[in-house]
């Protein structure tokens, strides 16, 4: 029972910080309609600028201003490349979204090494918030939690209540209107483009500490976060909230409880086999839910296509 | 006419080839690992160590043979089985000797392959394979041949290493298994299944986990299952970023007991692992350096640092592989016949300057050294590593560890 908590506290922050990665993704996707291929260098780059900067302002200081350098460097792509390739149509974007991730990832080893980077979080939150039967809860994922969802609801508030947000969300689904009113568009874009990368950089930086600072890092997330947009529907902030939350529960439960196939099959009244060893399908008896945990958000994915193409609370239909 | 000027000019070539062979001054040893892509550092960080040993050991006394020197010339097979034969062709085809390789055990297994073929087919070009890091039991098993000689120790001893200084833990209780999922991760679990079941009746095995390798986001739920096993002590082969996520991750879920490891060292792990690790992760391996080195080991570490001051020494086995090389060539006699050189290695027993002797067993070529349980620290640490203050320190010795064990290997020896 105890475990059942620590899981839900666990998958809150697995969900947390891949809300932070979706939410400028899927911005992103639905201004633009290109699927940012390098959002996760972005995001790998916020560990890393976070970790050189530690070493000179400490975790606080790189904490602010490595976002930023990310969120500029972000605005700085979509104006001087985005913008200029846009003019040819999605598929070249869409390369050079998918070169600028490469790209990235060379520039890091290149500038940085293939070693792991030694980025620890602040000594002040080293330390263990409370212990649920055994399991401690470390202060930084707190931390984590509370800097996610202050993301969220400012977040919520500006692109809801304020004029800024109105014009962004009239900019998403009617750019020309909107132009034809005298707004820069393409500043617009630009900003949200920055922003979004910013979002990514936080994420970085906050979950360098905890998840390693390598190479790889941007490879093991970049798929995931996509899968993430596309249940949660395109465009929605709402969406890849839920969409995040449900696939960091579910990974962190699958992965948590080691339910075997062969009790699921059971269970809805399919025996096993007398003689596993000769049967065609044992490897798939002896799966056990650790297993298959990381595909379980695809297989939701590929559920979601199916039944609701729009996603859980995207609006489009196309 | 023309096929006559053709194989004019190869006889010539080949001549001259042969000649260039004869004469070569250096004794060259090649080194077939990764010098490029996501194992790179690893490799680049063997070749600096065995560039450093040839140099210091043996160029810099004097050579061998009295004024030969040592030549290590790294050749890149991208931790490829393919590219390593492309590879071993090139550097016999150079007039190298001697290959030495370590990193992955799929590659070794090629490689020993490759050179019983081309010596049982080329007696006038043979090579010998010295393999300094690729811990695949079966190599001085089943697949040993005469050629192969492994200067570290294979997975099971280290494992029996691990498992002896479990059993002597009297606070260890439970054990939790967990590693990466493929052939070494495997071989990780059985051998710890098999070594704690004979040695005890006592300590259970209350976990037993595989774990996609390299896919890992979060190892959070992994260490919530390990904690709340109950466990005393974790055993792991992990590697890499899946060795810093799964130690980070199980230490700040609140385990406070020993993580026995292969490879949590070195590479940017130690320094990432930092305060967090101390008195948590050990490792097994060959080689004191702290604490209190002596003055030798000393002297030959500042000497590596003055040269790589990023580097670690953190494989003192390529060292013994340099000594016990030029030791046997001396006793040999010469460099160009290595089945001479090979039984000189048959049976060395080699006094290294990191402690104790390293005897290169004969009936599986297999070498016995002292086996130590390192602890991460950095209390007593003349030597940190990835410039931290953060090192590895002997905590408990095994001598000779598995001098005893048995083997499968029944080889065949030239005459």
């Amino acid at each position: 029972m105890e475990l059942i908590l620590v899981n839900l506290i666990d998958g809150l922050v697995t969900g947390l910080l891949l809300f932070m990665l979706s939410a400028g993704l899927t911005l992103i996707f639905s201004m633009m309609g290109v699927l940012n291929f390098a959002h996760a260098s972005f995001y790998m780059l916020g560990a890393y600028f976070g970790y050189q900067i530690s070493l000179a302002l400490g975790f606080w200081g790189a904490l602010l201003v490595a976002p930023v350098i990310v969120g500029i460097a972000g605005a700085g792509v979509e104006r001087y490349g985005l913008r200029r390739v846009h003019q040819y149509g999605h598929v070249p974007e869409l390369i050079f979204t998918f070169g600028l991730a490469l790209l990235i990832e060379e520039l890091v080893q290149f500038i940085w090494g293939k070693n792991q980077m030694p980025f620890n979080g602040p000594e002040v939150l080293n330390f263990t918030a409370f212990a649920i039967a055994g399991n401690s809860i470390p202060a930084y994922k707190i931390f984590m939690i509370f800097i996610s969802i202050s993301i969220f609801m400012g977040l919520l508030y500006i692109l809801t209540k304020t004029r800024v947000g109105m014009i962004i969300q009239a900019a998403l689904s009617y750019p020309r209107t909107v132009e034809a009113l005298g707004h820069n568009v393409p500043l617009i874009f630009m900003g949200v483009f920055g922003v979004g990368t910013a979002l990514a950089g936080v994420a970085g930086v906050i979950a360098g500490p905890v998840l390693g600072t390598f190479p790889g890092m941007a490879f093991v997330l970049g798929s995931i976060v996509f899968v993430t947009i596309v249940i949660g529907g395109l465009g929605s902030l709402w969406g890849a909230l839920v969409a995040s939350l449900l696939i960091g529960w579910i990974t962190t439960f699958a992965k948590s409880y080691n339910v075997e196939m062969e009790a699921v099959l059971n269970g809805i009244g399919i025996a096993t086999p007398d003689d596993l060893s000769e049967n065609l399908f044992r490897d798939f008896w002896a799966l056990t839910s650790p297993q298959i945990a990381d595909i379980l958000p695809y297989i939701l994915m590929v559920l979601i296509l199916i039944f609701r193409p729009q996603g859980l609370f995207g609006k489009r239909q196309s | 006419m023309k096929n006559i000027t053709k194989i004019g000019a190869v006889s010539a070539l080949s001549l001259i080839i042969g000649a260039s062979a004869a004469f070569a001054e250096n004794i060259k040893i090649a080194f077939i690992d990764p010098l490029s892509g996501p194992f790179a550092s690893t490799g680049t960080n063997g070749l600096h160590q065995f560039e450093f040993a040839a140099d210091y050991m043996v160029n810099q006394n004097g050579g061998v043979l009295g004024g030969t020197n040592f030549e290590v010339i790294g050749f890149d097979n991208k931790i490829s089985p393919k590219e390593s034969l492309i590879q071993l062709q090139v550097a016999i085809d150079q007039g190298v000797r001697f290959i030495v390789q370590g990193n992955s055990s799929g590659v070794a297994n090629a490689l020993t392959e490759a050179v019983d073929k081309h010596n049982k087919r080329n007696p006038d070009s043979r090579v010998l394979f010295l393999n300094y890091a690729a811990v695949d039991p079966a190599l001085t098993n089943d697949k040993c041949n005469f050629w192969h000689f492994r200067f570290d120790a294979n997975a099971d001893l280290k494992m029996d290493a691990i498992t002896d200084s479990i059993v002597a833990n009297a606070d260890v209780s439970k054990v939790y298994v967990i590693g990466q999922d493929y052939s070494f991760g495997k071989a990780v679990s059985d051998a710890a299944n098999r070594f704690l079941g004979e040695k005890s009746d006592t300590i259970e095995i209350v976990g037993d986990e595989l774990h996609p390798i390299g896919k890992v986001k979060d190892f959070t739920p992994y260490s919530r299952k390990i904690v709340s096993s109950g466990a005393d002590a974790v055993i792991t082969g992990n590697w890499g970023a899946d060795m810093l996520g799964l130690g980070k991750s199980i230490i700040e879920n609140g385990f406070t007991g020993p993580i026995y490891t292969y490879y949590a060292a070195g590479s940017g792990i130690t320094a990432a692992f930092g305060e967090g690790g101390k008195g948590t992760i050990r490792l097994v391996g060959e080689g004191k350096v702290n604490p209190n080195p002596s003055q030798e080991v000393s002297d030959y570490y500042n000497a590596f640092l003055a040269k790589h001051p990023d580097g670690n020494i953190d494989q003192t086995r390529i060292s013994n592989t340099i000594g016990m090389l030029a030791q046997a060539i001396e006793a040999a006699g010469t460099a160009d016949d290595v089945v001479a050189v090979a039984k000189a290695l048959e049976g060395m027993e080699y006094e290294t300057i990191f402690g104790g002797t390293v005897l290169m067993r004969a009936k599986d070529h297999q070498a016995i050294q002292d086996l130590h349980i390192f602890e991460h620290t950095d209390e007593d640490i003349a030597f940190p590593y990835d410039g931290s203050t953060f090192g590895v320190k002997v905590i408990n010795t095994i001598e000779m560890a598995g001098a005893d064990s048995p083997t499968t290997c029944e080889m065949e020896r030239p005459s």
